[in-house]
This record gives structure tokens, sequence and C-alpha cells, in this order.
């Protein structure tokens, strides 16, 4: 009898120990992938943190006839290489705009060079050479190098210079990309919706279409790159790397996931409420615009929210459809050769320059900023609306 | 003028001039009801009949001129187009306005066109599928008249650079053909999807588990949009991400066990990729678990099993056709992610089964040969629209395949 007790209760500590094992799997699986996106945060984080802050050195600027035939004359001969070309380029254009400056010199915070900039946040790789190390350490001591927020990476365009590169440009891009796509996909996905769930009869043409829709939400994007090549750039003769085709390209991405959120949200109305009004002698037209699109509106805007978030992050199709190129102005029109911020993102990390990595780990920052505060509103509309009828 | 002035223009005029049609033929309606008389619809839909017989001739004409321009037929100077538009716009509306009388029945009419218009809509995404399979399939046909199917399917050399030279017509006799066998390139693609599933899977699946099992309510509500941050991050920045951080860790790892990785290795790629899964794995296998009748692990419960073993012998596999759909998914997405692998994958086939050396993968090849300056018509940039072929059916396969299986599911426990 003991012996049979014995050999119950081995057995049944075996099970439980299997048991809390089990547990612990779980538990360790929801930690790895936590713990992954702290390491993530923090790496991206630190990374591009020091590109919000730019160095800057004072040095004394001629304005001389020199400067105007070659701009580096404008410094000193040993400041040459510390000063930003994107500065020193614009001294010309500065005399030209203002005649009373020609024949002065001023004390002046100018620009530093990207090796500078990189040398005084202490990062391997700067490229500073030996001697001009030096006279940056002169000038640090002397107060005449500073670190000030970088207000330049959020108010330029891209450019060749790491220290001059900014999102603007990028920034205006992605929202010129995301109306186009928002002003067809929505509408577009919304109408789609309430036919499939509303209006259309149950026939092989309405499952075709359903069958279909399920299909594009699980091709890939870049297939979607394909289309927007094949169709809109070569067949209708849409500019290359526009805002329009891109808009266009995303737009018809984004559909499968705005009609099936918005498919969810209808189907949440219930069915008396329609009863109710049809019972008043609406047509069924005012039903679902008077009834039933009111209180899916919720549903639907968190639907076209994580849809659009989901567009203003993708790269792939856009990449296919030339939306990669250097862009350094903001475009005029939607017709003009545009880039966005995911875009941006892959050009600057494609750089060998090192001050560009930081630039891209900033543009990383802004981007997830971007996208998290739309999916965290998204949530928000989510969870307010989630009804108990 | 400017195309985009001309853009300008449409939807510059349009809304406006619609505006004032509603305003002009609600109020005529509304003095037809001041005379005592009672019309069939609310005056509303007189707007919206008169908004209707504008914005249709005007931008039926517009399309058509621009379906003309298009197939190079005739274009039309663009100030010709907007006088043309702007005066079938006014033609319309005045024809409309002269309906506006008591029996007649715009609501009936506004609502047969809302119809139609909700019709359209839906057809977009049957012409979307089209358009993509459409462009997919002539470049591709373009592409196999020139290289074989079979040699494409089986060959194990890609070597394109070529046909690159005798798409621009430089071809020289000594020259050797260029190949195109995608061999090694799907196996880089299976084995970075390989590497992602070994990672999303587990993780996924536990994760989904231990929330749906084990956590209490509160901890679940919390944890679960954490895990969706995860799939709310871009690609591009996975991407930056698995390039910059981690495949030099990989190598610096590979060194420190006297082994010897490559910068583009598959491994880095992989595990980013699979953790980017995670979440897409989790709530789907969520989803299925959840779906799992409590009476079934009431009944196993009752007879004295643990949790554990509930969950194992009972939960999972009555789940396990939802769980496998979600697998075929999750497969689908790996294959045809594109930006991780752009960045942190090589751009050499390599017909290879270690992970710590350099592959690449289809949507890689597709990126390299479209984004260059080559000439559209070269066998080299056609390859792309092969291998999206490729692509495009090994997705729509596993999507079929992950439906049906679903739908024997739900078949099961309703």
């Amino acid at each position: 009898m003991d012996q049979l007790d014995m050999h119950t209760n081995a057995s049944m500590r075996k099970r439980l120990r299997a048991d809390k094992r089990f547990k612990l799997y779980g538990l360790a699986a929801i930690s790895f992938a936590l713990a992954f996106l702290v390491f993530f945060f923090v790496d991206i984080i630190g990374k591009g943190a020091p590109a919000f802050q730019q160095a800057e050195i004072q040095v004394t600027v001629h304005y001389s006839e020199a400067a105007i035939n070659n701009y580096n004359k404008a410094v000193d001969k040993e400041y040459k290489h510390l000063v930003s070309k994107a500065w020193l380029r614009l001294v010309p254009n500065q005399i030209a705009g203002k005649p009373e400056l020609l024949g002065q010199d001023y004390e002046e915070w100018v620009l530093a060079e990207n090796s500078v900039d990189q040398y005084l946040k202490g990062h391997e790789g700067h490229r500073l050479k030996e001697k001009n190390q030096r006279l940056v350490d002169q000038m640090k001591t002397d107060g005449k190098v500073r670190l000030v927020f970088n207000s330049g990476f959020f108010n330029s365009g891209d450019s060749k210079l790491p220290e001059n590169a900014g999102i603007l440009a990028a920034a205006i891009g992605s929202v010129m990309v995301l109306l186009l796509t928002m002003l067809f996909a929505v509408p577009v996905g919304v109408m789609t919706a309430i036919y499939l769930e509303e209006f259309a009869p149950d026939n092989r043409l309405t499952q075709v279409i359903e069958v279909n829709i399920n299909n594009l939400a699980a091709i890939p994007s870049i297939l979607y790159g394909l289309l927007g090549l094949a169709i809109f750039i070569n067949v209708m003769g849409a500019p290359r790397s526009s805002a329009l085709v891109g808009g266009l390209t995303l737009a018809l991405m984004t559909l499968p996931v705005i009609i099936i959120a918005t498919r969810a949200a209808l189907r949440s109305v219930p069915e008396p409420i329609r009863e109710a009004a049809y019972g008043l002698g609406a047509s069924s037209l005012q039903v679902v615009w008077h009834h039933v699109l009111p209180l899916a509106m919720p549903g639907i805007l968190t639907g076209s929210i994580i849809g659009l978030a989901q567009a203003m992050g993708e790269t792939a199709p856009l990449l296919i459809v030339g939306m990669m190129a250097y862009i350094p102005d903001a475009p005029g029109s939607i017709f003009e050769a545009t880039t966005v911020l995911p875009a941006q993102i892959y050009t600057w990390s494609s750089e060998s320059v090192r001050a560009f990595e930081e630039r891209t780990a900033a543009g990383i920052m802004v981007l997830l900023t971007v996208l998290l505060t739309m999916n965290a509103i998204a949530v928000k509309f989510r969870n307010r609306s989630e009804n108990t009828w | 003028m400017l195309y985009s002035d001309l853009f300008f223009w449409l939807f510059g005029g349009l809304i406006p001039l619609a505006i004032t049609a509603f305003m002009v033929a609600r109020s005529k309606a509304l003095s037809t009801e001041q005379d005592g008389a009672r019309l069939h619809s609310r005056t509303g839909y007189y707007g919206w009949y008169a908004v209707i017989w504008l914005a249709t001739p005007a931008v039926v004409s517009g399309l058509v001129f621009s379906i003309t321009h298009m197939l190079g037929l005739f274009t039309v100077p663009a100030p010709m187009l907007l006088a043309t538009m702007f005066t079938l716009g006014c033609a319309g509306l005045v024809y409309s306005l002269g309906h506006i009388k008591v029996e007649f029945r715009a609501r009936e009419k506004v609502e047969t066109f809302a119809r139609a218009m909700f019709i359209l809509a839906a057809s977009i995404s049957i012409l979307t599928t089209l358009g993509i399979v459409l462009s997919v399939v002539f470049e591709s046909v373009a592409f196999f008249r020139v290289i074989s199917f079979w040699d494409f399917i089986t060959g194990t050399k890609w070597e394109p650079d070529t046909a690159f030279l005798i798409g621009a017509g430089r071809d020289t006799a000594g020259m050797t053909p260029p190949a195109f066998g995608s061999v090694p390139i799907f196996a880089g693609t299976f084995m970075i999807t390989g590497i992602a599933m070994l990672v999303a899977v587990p993780i996924g699946l536990f994760s989904a588990i231990y929330m749906s099992e084990y956590a209490s309510h509160t901890a679940r509500g919390r944890l679960k949009p954490m895990l969706e941050i995860l799939a709310g991050i871009p690609t591009v920045v996975y991407g930056f991400f698995a390039a910059i951080t981690i495949s030099p860790l990989i190598v610096k790892a590979a060194t420190l066990f006297g082994l010897e990785a490559d910068y583009t290795n598959a491994l880095a790629p992989g595990l980013i990729m699979g953790i980017m899964i995670i979440p897409f794995m989790s709530s789907l296998s969520d989803d299925v678990i959840n779906a799992v009748p409590q009476a079934l692990r009431d009944g196993s419960l009752a007879l004295g099993t643990t949790k554990s073993e509930t969950i194992r012998h009972i939960v999972l596999p009555a789940a396990f056709p939802g769980i496998v759909s979600a697998f075929l998914l999750a497969i689908s997405r790996a294959i045809g992610e594109t930006m991780i692998v752009v960045m942190a994958a090589g751009l050499r086939p390599n017909l290879t089964a270690n992970p710590l050396e350099g592959v690449t993968t289809v949507t890689v090849k597709i990126v390299e040969a479209l984004t260059g300056d080559q000439e559209f018509d070269s066998a080299f940039t056609q390859s792309a629209f092969a291998l999206g072929f490729v692509l495009l059916f090994i997705t729509l396969i596993l999507n079929i395949v992950s439906t049906i299986v679903v739908r024997k599911f739900k078949q099961r426990y309703e």
C-alpha cells in the first residue's frame, strides 16, 4: 500500500513538474519577445538620439571678393575642413543677397563638418584627421565648439553631406502619398465592404469577390510594386517615382485591410437596429447610411488607421515604382519625383559614411513615433467602440 | 497648361460646382413644395440627383479622354478637355433640373446610382488581382520566350549579367550566355524562411498558449498590445536593425566559436523576420485556441489531468487545423518579405546549407532587377517578373490551402 502511494506520488510529482515547466515555456516565450522589444528600442534610440544634436563651430567668416569666386576662402585655411561645405557654398549667395556684407569679417557660429560632429560625439570611425583633432580639441577648450539642437534635421531635405541631410522632403512626400492613399483606399474600401455586407446577393460573383479579397490580403507587398510598375507606369504612363503612382500602389495594397476591418465593424452592428429602421419605412440605403454606418464608424476608423499606418511604413512596393531617388527638395506636386520616410531611411542606410547611420536611426525614431502614435489612436478607438449590445 | 494644373482644375472645379448644383436643385425642389404639393422624395435627394447628373458626364468624358490619350489614339489640349467636361456637366445639370416634379422619384434614382457605385468599388478589388496577375504573367511570358522554363526552374546558376548587354544590343560572339537558374535563389529564400519559422512558431505558439490559458484578463490586456508593437514596426526598420546590429553580433559570436560568418549571413535576416512574424503567429493561434469550446477543457480537467496535459492533449489537437493554417500564412509572409532581406541578406545567389554564409532571396533579386537603370525590355528586368510569378503562385497556394484547413476547423465546432 505504502509502495503504491509512493509510486503515485512520484508520478504525480513528475506530472506537476511537467505542468510547471509547460507554463514556464509560455512565460519564456513572452519574455523573449518583450526582451527583444526592449533591446530593439534601446539600440535604436542609442544610435539615433545623438543625431538630434549637431556640432557647430565658431569661426571668423570673411565676406570677401575671394569668397565669391571660391567659397572655401570665406574661412581661414586651417578651418576649411572643419566647416561644412553645405554652409560654405551658401556664402556667395549670402553676399549676393546682401551686398553690404562684402568686405566685412564676422565671428559666427557655423555648421561643422560631419567628421567634427562625429569626433565630438565620441563615435568611432569619425574620419577626422589627427591634425584637425588637435585643432578641434583646442577650440573646445576655447569654447568655440558647441552641440546644439539639430533643427536642420527637421527643416531640410536629403543631402549628400550627412551634416546637412534632413527628413523634410521625405516627410512631405510621406504626407502626400498617405493623403492619396487615404482618399482612394478609404472610400473604395468602405463602399466595397458595405456592398458585400449589406447589399450583395449570395451568388457566385459575391463569393469570388470575397475569396479574392482574402487572397489580396495575403499577397506580398512587393507584388503590388510590380503591378504599379507594369500597369500604372508602363501602361498608363504615369510619371515614375511620383507620389501619384506611390499613393495608388499603396492604396491598392491597403484596400483589403480596410475592407476586412469595415466588414467586421458592419457585422458587429446588431440586426434589430436594421429591422427597426426598416420597420419605420427606411429604404435599404437609408438604413445603412443613417443607422448602420454611424454605429460601425469607430471600427471603420480603427481599421483605416491601422491600414494607413501599414501603408506609411511600407517600402518594398515603393522601391519598385522608383521612389528611392535622391530627392533634396520637397516635391511641388503629386507628379514630381518624391521620396517617403521609409525610402529615405533605406537610402541613408546604404550610405557608407558613419554619420549617416546616426541619421538613419534618427529617421527611424521619427517614423516609429508617428506609426506607434497612429496605432495607439487606433487601439483607443477600438477600446472605446467595444460596445456590448 | 501642366498636368498638375489640370488635376487641380478638375478637383478644384468639380467640388464647388457640385455644391452649387446641390443647392440649386434643392432650392428648386423646396420652391415646388412651397406651392402646396408634396414631392415624392425629400428635397435633399433632388439635390443629390442633380450632383450625379453634373459629375457623371464630366468625369466620364474626362476618363474617356485620358484613356484615348494613354492608348495614343488622340490627345486633346488641356483647356479643351476642361471646357468639354464643363459643358457636358452643365448640360447634365440642366437636364436633371427639368426633372424636378412632384411625381419624380428622385430617391430611387439616387439609391440605384449609389448601389451601382458600390458594385463599382467592389469590382476594383477584382481588377487589382487581375492587374497583378496580368502584369506578372505578361512579362514572364516574354521572359520564358527567351529562357526556357525548365532551365529557370532547375538551373543552379544565376548569372544574368550578360542579358543586360544583349538587351542593349551589344552582344558579342564569344560571350557566355546569361544563366537564369533560380534554384539557388529559392534555396536561399527557403533557408531564411525556415530560420524565421524556427523562431516564430515556438515563440508565437507558446505566447498564444500562455496568453489564452494562463494569463489573467488584465495581464492579457497589457501583453497583447505590447506584442502587437512588433507587428507595427516597419520592415525597413527591421532591415536596418538586422544589418547594423544583429549581423555584426552574429559574426562576433561565430568567431567566438571559431566559425566564420559573412556579414550578409542568412541567420540575421532569418532571426529578425521570425521576430517580426511572432505577433502574426501568436494572434492567429490565440484566436483558434480561444475558439476551442470550454466544455472540452472542463471535461478533461474533471478527469484529473493537469492543466498542461489538458492543453497538450485536448486543446492543441483540437486547435491543430487552425494552427496549421496560421503556420502556412506565416510562411507566405516570410517568403514575400522584402526589406529585411534586401538590407541584411546577400546579393550573390549561393547554394549552401550553412546559415552563416550569405544567401540571396527571390524578393532581393526582384528589387535588384527593377531598381537599376537597365533597359526595361532586357531579360534581366523581365526575370524579376518571372520570379514574381513564382512568388505569387506559392503565396496563393499557401493561402488557399490555409483557407480550406480553417474552413474544416470551423465546421467541426459550429
